[in-house]
């Protein structure tokens, strides 16, 4: 079931999570088409692996991943770009539907910054710094970068970065929101590898449905976002692991989960 | 390597930068930044130096930015002294704060304005008994800058801190000493030899052991308690991963001296 890739490795899965490692070093990790392509299809294959239950996506020490390839970009025109396929690949990787975390050490630039963003959590190492510098090329992110950015920061903080083209650091993406937690660079990895394993160690089905109803939020308004809510919540009334977690909690004994 | 402002060399370990401007008392001008740059990018990136030792030519360690580089006649537009900090000694305090080793500065003489906030950028500074610190930026309208109001209030107290940098005296060796400003005050004579020996023990310890203390101790001062215990931990991961941790347990166990490798 090992499929070779050229821009990311897999490592072997440990404790149900799988490490996915961005592999275009000389490059800094410069999304190319290939690359973008090689982890949406890496991440369908493992969203129907019943052993993985969770992905951890980290880039190098130095550089997490520095943007598009421009190369590639500068071939295109305008109708060149009307008709790219990238849009579709970014929503393979968005419609991940298994917890997907990005331990991000360096830079996060521009599609960098767009892919740690497709996480639904993101660890990052001190050293981490985040941007869109895409306005300095005279264009603007296009991979979500003006819509998920603003609502993980907020509108002052977004526009800056993105008008601006200035990066900001670990500490001010956490303080606004923007990643989950700070560590040292050499435990980056280690800090999103163990997140993962603790949320793979969870009711499955529970899981799933957190995720999709916590982005839906992003999409609907307040009132269609707690029927939805709700709709989920009733759903899960009918798994057996729900059950398991309520009686499991009264009789005071560990829960046997079974993904069902 | 071959500079015109500094020297620069390396022996058993040690990195040996000396400021060598004498005739203008090592004071920082735009070609030093460059070569300051040059060097620290090598200290940063050859594994073989594991102690960089700071010192200065003549008589004075350094008096700070070379203000003949900066001189404003009246009718002149202010000058924009954001800039030269942002470009210059914001990237030097910056870099020498970030060696991942330790760093000793040897003030040989009078360290003031820039001269004296780069002295105590180092994590060891020694003074020879005739020097002295002097923060002079109140005496021409500027305020201490390349992380002096930020390292004076943590190494001798606020008080001290707002007397020191109001007042722009003259602060000797023997009392920055005693104040906890500097680790240690020694004759004249023997400044060089005291802080050259110091220089190569270091560069056999675990280097990379005290790269992690140095960086528990400098985020200390914006943790709380319970954040600095979490990163303690975390380098401790760190440490007990190195060669160096094996090499010290097993020395100790075996009652043998321990051969550090700095990884």
């Amino acid at each position: 079931m090992t499929q070779s890739y050229e821009t990311i490795i897999l490592e072997p899965p440990v404790a149900a999570v799988q490490l996915i490692r961005l592999n275009r070093p000389q490059a800094h990790n410069a999304l190319t088409s290939l690359l973008l392509t090689e982890l949406a299809t890496a991440l369908e294959a493992i969203a129907s692996n019943d052993d993985i239950a969770a992905v951890v996506l980290t880039g190098g020490d130095k550089v997490f991943a520095a943007g598009a390839d421009l190369k590639e970009m500068a071939a295109l025109d305008m109708v060149g770009v009307l008709n790219d396929t990238r849009p579709a690949i970014w929503r393979r990787i968005y419609q991940f539907p298994k917890p997907l975390i990005a331990a991000v050490n360096g830079y996060a630039l521009g599609g960098g910054c767009e892919l740690a963003m497709h996480a639904d959590i993101i660890i990052a190492g001190d050293n981490a710094q985040f941007g869109q510098p895409e306005i300095n090329l005279g264009m603007i992110p296009g991979a979500g970068g003006t819509q998920r950015l603003i609502r993980a920061v907020g509108k002052s903080l977004a526009m800056k970065m993105v008008l601006s083209g200035e990066f900001i650091s670990a500490l001010e993406a956490k303080q606004s929101g923007l990643v989950a937690e700070v560590t040292v660079p050499e435990m980056t990895i280690e800090r999103a590898m163990k997140l993962a394993q603790t949320i793979a160690q969870k009711p499955a089905l529970a899981v799933r449905q957190a995720k999709d109803v916590l982005l839906k939020a992003f999409e609907i308004d307040l009132e269609a976002g707690l029927q939805y809510e709700r709709k989920a919540f009733t759903i899960l009334a009918g798994s057996d692991d729900r059950n398991e977690g309520i009686n499991a909690f009264l009789e005071k004994r560990k829960p046997k989960y079974t993904g069902r | 390597m071959i500079f015109n402002t500094i020297e620069f060399n390396i022996d058993a370990g040690v990195a040996l930068l000396t400021l060598n401007r004498p005739e203008k008392f090592n004071s920082f001008n735009t070609e030093m930044h460059q070569e300051l740059r040059t060097v620290l990018k090598e200290v940063r990136s050859n594994d073989d130096i594991r102690c960089l030792l700071i010192t200065g030519k003549g008589r004075a360690f350094c008096a700070g930015q070379d203000l003949g580089d900066r001189s404003v006649t009246v009718g002149d537009e202010a000058p924009d002294l954001g800039e030269s900090v942002e470009k210059n000694y914001n990237p030097l305090i910056r870099a020498i704060t970030a060696l991942e080793l330790p760093v000793i500065c040897a003030v040989n003489g009078v360290a003031a304005g820039a001269g004296s906030s780069f002295a105590l950028a180092a994590d060891i500074v020694l003074a020879a008994r005739s020097a002295s610190f002097i923060q002079s930026f109140c005496k021409i309208g500027v305020i201490p800058d390349s992380g002096s109001t930020w390292a004076l209030p943590r190494l001798v107290g606020m008080a001290r801190a707002k007397g020191l940098a109001l007042l722009g005296d003259k602060l000797a060796a023997e009392q920055a000493e005693a104040w906890g400003l500097i680790w240690q005050c020694v004759d004249d004579d023997k400044l060089a030899e005291t802080s050259l020996a110091l220089a190569k023990q270091l560069a056999t310890q675990p280097t990379k052991g005290l790269s992690l203390i140095k960086r528990a101790l400098k985020a200390s001062t914006a943790n709380s308690l319970d954040e600095q215990l979490e990163l303690e931990k975390e380098l401790m991961r760190i440490a007990g991963r190195t060669e160096d941790y094996r090499e010290g347990v097993a020395a100790f166990m075996e009652k043998r001296p321990a051969v550090f490798k700095g990884k």
